[in-house]
């Protein structure tokens, strides 16, 4: 079973996305989207070593509804600072001692920071431990940093990391 | 009245997308230019893109979809090319106004 689909989430996302490529749902299209959602996670499994394991769904929601609802906020804060002129600006550069162990969830946190109000991660340890983030306005980086942790990484940790044990 | 709502949604993403422009061209070092074009341009893409599935679905017959996955796409990009330029710049020390932190995990060597 492994062997022969080794990525299911994988093989799904690519169906619907061949679906919302070609922008037609037919039960010709379903077919060729099954098709090549199986196909391509087969051939390329040696390109993927780690298996995706999604442990807590209803927190991938809410937190999926957390990043849309701060993207919106985000470039408000932004467009606001950048209207309001660089002079106001107390940019920053802050580490974020990681608690995330697995490549995925390390990615979405550096992609989630980049998102979010007034913040770009800049930079990975070499020892993975701590992820270099610069800031465009921020009088306390302590604060900052406990906030990107506790609302970000902890539900990140959750779904991808702990399941149901601890958070 | 979906004309008044679609005139609405694009005049708010050519809003955005100009200040994110505008922060690229006002703001002083290569790290806070960064900002906008992650953040203030991903909303007014965002609401650009909204606006054609709209007015597209209103158009024709059944919804249109692609723009979902290009929002996808470019919330999925655009944060990792942020990333890269920041990581080049930290790695050339480009000039910033903000403390460059010391780097750990790569081999020292003297600025030039």
């Amino acid at each position: 079973m492994r062997r022969l689909l080794p990525h299911p989430l994988l093989t799904l996302t690519l169906a619907l996305l061949w679906l919302l490529l070609v922008n037609e749902l037919s039960a010709g299209h379903l077919v060729l989207g099954a098709v090549l959602g199986w196909l391509i996670p087969f051939v390329t499994s040696p390109f993927w070593p780690e298996r995706i394991r999604i442990r807590h769904l209803p927190t991938l929601l809410h937190y999926l509804g957390i990043l849309i609802v701060d993207i919106v906020r985000g470039s408000f804060h932004v467009a606001r600072l950048i209207l309001r002129g660089p002079a106001h600006l107390r940019p920053a550069f802050v580490e974020v001692p990681l608690a995330l162990r697995t490549d995925l969830a390390i990615s979405l946190l550096a992609n989630t920071i980049s998102l979010t109000p007034g913040t770009v991660s800049a930079q990975l340890s070499g020892d993975r431990r701590t992820l270099i983030v610069h800031t465009l306005d921020t009088g306390d980086t302590d604060a900052l940093v406990a906030e990107i942790k506790q609302r970000y990484e902890s539900p990140l940790r959750k779904i991808f990391e702990t399941g149901d044990e601890s958070c | 009245m979906t004309d008044i709502l679609l005139s609405l949604l694009i005049l708010t993403g050519a809003a955005f997308t100009f200040i994110g422009s505008l922060g690229l061209a006002r703001l002083r070092d290569f790290y806070t230019r960064l900002h906008g074009p992650t953040k203030a341009t991903t909303l007014g893409v965002g609401c650009l893109l909204i606006a054609s599935a709209l007015y597209f679905s209103v158009r024709d017959e059944g919804i249109s979809l692609h723009e979902v996955l290009v929002t996808l796409f470019l919330f999925i990009t655009a944060p990792v090319s942020a990333h890269l330029l920041a990581k080049a710049a930290l790695h050339l020390r480009v000039k910033s106004l903000a403390a460059v932190p010391r780097q750990r995990g790569e081999p020292h060597e003297p600025a030039e």
